[in-house]
């Protein structure tokens, strides 16, 4: 993966084939622990012990049309070679939180990227889905909700092209205006 | 900031346009490989060059949707065209800049890229 917030695409549509239907995205950005957390958390059927032992093992998959399944390795090579981690909390029922740290200035560390591209692409795909996106830099926080649009768009969808292109720019002036900050 | 008072009439824009299209038969499918290979490849720039130039062409009666891994991620970017009547057509290692040439010949035109496709691309 070429930037982080593809990480993060690809880690968010696993709780989409989890049933999830809240996604809540989590950027933290601190220059003074020179720590980056990504977080991926949601409310979709969660794994059982066993799978969670096994999920950062590349040979291991729900998946039955093939036997590798790369995301979560992929995600771990690259908070590892930044010197952070891997962590993955999960219940049945409740859930599945995915976080990783990453030294932020590290030299290894891959850009975070498009995040408003990840956030868009999880919408226009999943337009049903509710997804939450938080990021903070050094104690300034941007925040946007899907489920906060639903009662004025009514019946009409958030992946109606007009829509999209109020949340896109509704996203980037609220990421643009946390990056002049810092 | 984008304000409520814009999306509010974006809202009611759109349920004209909706009334409009739900009366239109089953129209054709963009499909884009999502999975972790896909994405890998470049697959969020390509769902979204689709998802703009049909709009931007006002194109009707096309959904671009996603779908997991179809085992051939070496050729990923993959896109497929299903059109109601029409034989699949599959689009390997694609990129945002093939995409205005696909929505114009294919889905406005009928007319599939031929060198774009995965068949060509394995002979």
């Amino acid at each position: 993966m070429l930037e982080l917030s593809l990480n993060v695409l690809d880690i968010a549509q696993n709780s989409v084939v989890a049933g999830a239907t809240v996604v809540e995205l989590t950027v933290t950005e601190e220059t003074a622990r020179n720590r980056l957390t990504l977080t991926i958390r949601d409310n979709g059927c969660g794994m059982t012990p066993e799978q969670l032992a096994r999920v950062r093992d590349p040979f291991f998959t729900t998946r039955t049309t093939r036997k590798v399944g790369m995301g979560i390795p992929l995600f771990r090579v690259a908070a590892e070679a930044a010197n952070g981690s891997l962590d993955i909390e999960s219940e049945q029922g409740v859930g599945t939180t995915v976080t990783a740290l990453f030294e932020l200035r590290h030299i290894d560390r891959m850009p975070l990227g498009d995040m408003v591209g990840t956030v868009t692409t999880l919408i226009r795909l999943n337009p049903e889905l509710d997804i939450v996106y938080r990021h903070t830099v050094d104690g300034e926080e941007f925040a946007f909700d899907t489920a906060s649009l639903r009662p004025i768009l009514g019946e009409v969808s958030l992946a109606e092209s007009e829509v999209m292109e109020w949340i896109t720019a509704n996203l980037a002036e609220g990421v643009t205006a946390l990056n002049s900050q810092a | 900031m984008k304000s409520i008072a814009e999306l509010q009439a974006i809202r009611d824009k759109a349920r004209e346009r909706i009334a409009v299209r739900d009366g239109a038969q089953d129209g054709t499918r963009v499909v884009v490989g999502m999975a972790t290979c896909g994405i890998a490849a470049g697959a969020r720039s390509v769902m979204n060059a689709f998802v703009d130039e049909i709009a931007k062409r006002h194109v009707e009666h096309v959904a671009v949707v996603q779908t997991g891994c179809i085992g051939m991620c070496q050729f990923e970017p993959i896109v497929e065209v299903l059109a109601p009547g029409k034989e699949k057509v599959t689009y390997g290692k694609v990129t945002p800049e093939m995409v205005a040439k696909i929505v114009t010949d294919h889905l406005v035109n009928g007319n599939p890229v031929a060198e774009y496709t995965v068949a060509n691309l394995m002979k």
